[in-house]
């Protein structure tokens, strides 16, 4: 069937993927698929980033009809900045894993999210080094074995956490095994204005998927507690507002108005969130980590701040459509500029 | 054969003056507020049409350390460093005994007369600044006592060798923007230094300044600003950096400039300047940036650089088009950030893992930093490859006297994008478009931006080898077919690039070659040989890959030298790996003292080889 601009969802189909069979990657790029599908985003005006590493081969298998960007190692962010600011009207999904994220990227990710380059930026998160086969990464739990490294007796950094003390106006973590929900958050992500990141806990089908592990298929369908159930309504989507509203006591319905006139919808089912408060967003997280516990949902969400470019007080026209003329200053300007050394 | 630039007058001074042709250097301390009393003294002899240029050898340190300001005067326009030093401003106690014992025989010093500075010498002639009692006299505040004590020595410079008080006067309100205040402030110290000196001094030496017509319709400006203005004439829309010594006025300037650049309606950028987190940060912006279709650059020196490498590589084989400025300081290591060096040649030529190569505009003066500013990004995106820009220190950071900028000869190049229509033309002719595929013959693609609204434009752009469709490919033939293609466009930039200028006579049989800002000092060195009777031909090579023409140019003479700034002879280590013939008669002259080169340098060595 085809969707409002007339594609049909193969249309946003990439490459054939070359990741292991039942790999988290490739159900993520699905629901990117069905997302953008859904939403009808223009494919000629989506530009994807990645780094280097299992996750960040994955833009070549979805929407074969964007210009995408696999740059290097840890440093996609700053690539994208770039990007982004060459061209505003441009819509940017980036791609990363825990190593370019968490390891070489840390500092290109943080900056990112405090300059609030305008991008959802998805982390397919394994907690284990793919490509190499098979190192511990900064996302490894503390405690956790693998079959060549034994024991990770460190600590392991939380992405959502880091993002949010970065600054970060939304932040999301999601289950490749939960695709409902992962999809509604991409989409609700597209609509966010400003950095959206989403850690999105993907097991390694080979290097990390023993089922004690907590990023293995087993674990997180296991333990798997969603804060809450979340809906995605896009702009013009009408809904009997009083039914619902009547369904719920209050407190256990959050509607969150997004910037393109969309609005995502939480409904309680047995945690009290509420995602728009930063340090009840830091203490859910913080008592995931002690506990254990494997929380996803939305995790925090503010009201914008300026974007990147709007902080540097461009002219409207994408830098990189400038005319010449906009673009090289007056033979008469030069001529009194040379006056003033004289 | 020795041939001296300044030979040492009569110890015993005669009364015949040496008038325009003499270098004043002034030692103070880092911190101590000197650069506006020197800026000060440069501006009334460039107005008072005096050929002039000023070298800045200062400290990597924010306050303390010794600094020399280094001012030459010459009537026949030369405007190298020189090697000798005539008057000596001994504002720094620290440093004055060796600044003394460095002076040339019939030298001058200025000196406070309440130091003590070891030993004196006979044959120098001491004129003593009573500091102190000036300025108590002037009634400064000690909040600004040690920065306008250095006015003291403007004063006493400019009654000894004659700078006229009205010249100082425009000079310090330029210098301070016109602001009243603070101009007559250290304008009353001048005139009270002026008048004391006037009053107490016996004139004794030469030396002396006068009025002439050396600077007429010329600029005064340092290479930074003027690399600056001309990327800001080159369409730059997108310069992401991090600070660093010494190209960090390279941005500065663009900032200052920026103005040229705002919207006249909205007062909006059409240039956006992203401090970056790191130098690795910066590349990638700029690499972003320029595959996203903006005219993009950054700067940096050496220790940056060596955080670009692996980006470098991605830009080269990715081909995306930005500019990297290299304002060179001394390396290995941190090195000597605030001193000069030809040193990155061959690492920037190189940078990057595998088969890497990249264009090196070279300029050789602040004119020439201008053109090569707005020509590199021409050439980034005529070639889709980063371009560097190779400056220095002593090119970049210091005052050099130049013709004005001519504008830009030819309308701002974008090279091969193919936009909606285009590309639907292209379809239409080719039945194909591949990104990689080279269609006209120079190893160059055509490129689509993200964001062109046509269903066949998207390509995914990658690091890994590809194929000529963008493509993800391991097959050797593909690897081998991409990478003769880009060696091809590697043999496209040797017509394409700056030409080396060349004074070639096939009579002569010496050739000297060299590059960037040496270029003054061999101007200088190749006019005094000549008169003393050793004829050179000149080739100044303005672009690595090099033109066809050089070859010819070392293959032709019977003593090739070529001369440059770092310590291992790069030029000359790239020019032997070019040429399979014989250059056995082709020597390295390699300086890398840590100053800009002198014309006595220059002599001296090829002297040694005659």
């Amino acid at each position: 069937m085809a969707n409002a601009i007339g594609l049909e969802r193969t249309d946003y189909k990439g490459a054939t993927s070359t990741l292991c069979p039942g790999c988290g990657h490739d159900s993520i790029s699905n629901q990117i698929i069905s997302a953008a599908y859904d939403l009808s985003l223009p494919m000629t005006q989506v530009v994807k980033f990645s780094g280097i590493g299992c996750s960040s081969k994955t833009p070549a298998y979805f929407l074969k009809g964007s210009h995408g960007f696999n740059t290097v190692h840890g440093r996609m962010p700053s690539v994208a900045t770039g990007a982004m600011t060459a061209n505003t009207d441009l819509i940017a999904i980036a791609v990363s894993g825990d190593g370019d994220t968490g390891s070489i990227g840390f500092g290109q990710f943080k900056h990112l999210i405090r300059r609030n380059v305008p991008m959802v930026y998805i982390i397919e998160n394994n907690g284990v080094y793919g490509l190499t086969k098979g190192q511990f990464s900064a996302t490894s739990d503390e405690g956790q074995e693998l079959k060549y490294y034994g024991l990770n007796e460190l600590p392991a950094l939380d992405l959502c956490l880091e993002a949010i003390i970065g600054g970060c106006t939304f932040v999301a973590r999601s289950f490749s095994g939960d695709s409902k929900q992962a999809q509604t958050l991409i989409k609700a992500a597209l609509s966010h204005r400003g950095t959206a990141v989403i850690d999105i806990i993907s097991p390694c089908v080979t290097f990390n998927n023993d089922p004690k592990g907590n990023k293995s298929y087993d674990y997180g369908k296991k333990n798997e507690i969603a804060l809450h159930q979340i809906d995605y309504m896009p702009k013009g989507y009408v809904h009997p507002r009083e039914e619902i509203t009547a369904d719920y006591a209050e407190g256990e319905l959050i509607e969150v108005d997004m910037h393109d006139g969309s609005t995502i919808r939480l409904k309680k089912v047995d945690q009290d969130h509420d995602p728009r408060n930063r340090a009840s967003a830091i203490n859910t997280l913080e008592k995931a980590q002690r506990e254990n516990l494997f929380m996803t949902g939305l995790i925090y969400y503010e009201e914008p701040r300026p974007t990147f470019d709007e902080t540097l007080h461009l002219v409207d026209t994408p830098l990189s459509h400038l005319q010449d003329a906009q673009l090289r200053p007056s033979q008469d300007a030069l001529a009194s500029l040379m006056q003033s050394f004289m | 054969m020795a041939v001296n630039i300044q030979p040492d007058v009569q110890t015993q001074f005669t009364g015949a003056s040496i008038v325009n042709d003499f270098a004043l250097s002034v030692a103070t301390k880092n911190g101590s507020g000197s650069q506006t009393s020197n800026a000060v003294i440069i501006r009334s002899l460039f107005r008072m049409g005096i050929p002039v240029s000023g070298k800045n050898l200062f400290p990597s340190n924010i306050k303390g350390l010794p600094t020399w300001y280094t001012i030459r005067a010459n009537k026949d326009g030369y405007i190298a460093r020189s090697a000798t030093t005539e008057v000596a401003v001994c504002f720094n106690q620290d440093t004055a005994a060796e600044d003394i014992a460095n002076l040339k025989s019939g030298g001058v010093v200025v000196i406070p007369s309440d130091w003590k500075w070891g030993q004196s010498r006979a044959d120098v002639t001491y004129y003593e600044l009573p500091v102190k009692e000036l300025l108590t006299q002037a009634q400064i505040g000690t909040d600004f006592r040690e920065r306008i004590a250095n006015m003291v020595y403007v004063g006493a410079v400019a009654y000894l060798f004659g700078l006229p008080l009205d010249m100082i006067n425009r000079a310090l309100l330029d210098q301070f923007n016109n602001k009243a205040k603070p101009a007559a402030m250290n304008y009353a110290v001048i005139e009270l230094a002026y008048n004391w000196s006037r009053d107490n001094l016996v004139k004794d030496d030469p030396y002396k300044f006068e009025t002439m017509n050396g600077t007429a319709g010329k600029i005064l400006i340092e290479g930074n600003e003027a690399s600056a203005l001309g990327s800001i004439f080159g369409g730059v829309s997108v310069v992401a950096w991090y600070p660093i010594t010494p190209s960090t006025s390279l941005v500065d300037s663009i900032m200052e400039n920026l103005s040229l650049r705002k919207d006249p309606e909205t007062g909006k950028n059409t240039i956006a300047i992203v401090q970056a987190e790191d130098e690795l940060a910066a590349i990638g912006t700029i690499i972003g940036a320029g595959w996203a279709g903006a005219r993009s650059l950054t700067a940096t020196s050496g220790p940056g650089i060596s955080l670009m490498a692996e980006f470098t590589g991605l830009a080269q084989f990715a081909e995306i088009p930005c500019v990297i400025w290299d304002v060179t300081r001394m390396g290995p290591s941190t090195g000597l950030p605030t001193r000069t060096s030809q040193g990155d040649l061959l690492f920037i030529h190189f940078l990057s893992h595998g088969d890497s190569r990249h264009p090196v505009l070279l300029p050789g003066t602040v004119k020439e930093c201008f053109e090569f500013g707005w020509r590199a990004l021409d050439y980034a995106e005529q070639l889709q490859t980063p371009v560097f820009v190779m400056s220095d220190l002593d090119l970049g950071m210091n005052l050099w006297m130049s013709d004005p900028f001519d504008y830009p000869d030819q309308p701002i190049q974008h090279g091969k994008v193919l936009d909606k229509e285009r590309l639907a033309q292209f379809l239409e002719e080719k039945n194909e478009w591949m990104r990689y595929r080279d269609y006209d013959g120079d190893g160059v693609g055509y490129r689509t931006l993200p964001g062109t609204d046509h269903p066949r434009a998207a390509y995914f752009t990658r690091g890994t080898g590809h194929n000529e469709a963008a493509t993800y490919s391991e097959r050797s033939d593909d690897w081998m077919k991409n990478l003769e293609r880009l060696r091809h466009k590697f043999e496209t930039m040797r017509d394409l690039l700056p030409q080396p200028i060349v004074d070639h006579d096939l009579s002569k049989k010496i050739g000297i070659l060299s590059f960037g800002s040496n270029d003054s000092a061999i101007i200088e060195a190749r006019d005094l040989m000549a008169a003393n009777g050793v004829q050179t031909n000149y080739m100044r090579v303005r672009a690595v890959p090099f033109a066809h023409n050089v070859r010819e140019f070392v293959l032709s003479h019977e003593h090739v030298y070529v001369i440059e700034n770092n310590f291992d002879g790069q030029m000359a280590q790239l020019l032997r790996m070019e040429i399979s013939e014989d250059t056995r008669h082709m020597v390295s002259l390699a300086c890398g003292d840590t100053l800009p080169m002198s014309a006595q340098w220059v002599i001296d060595q090829i002297m040694a080889h005659q």
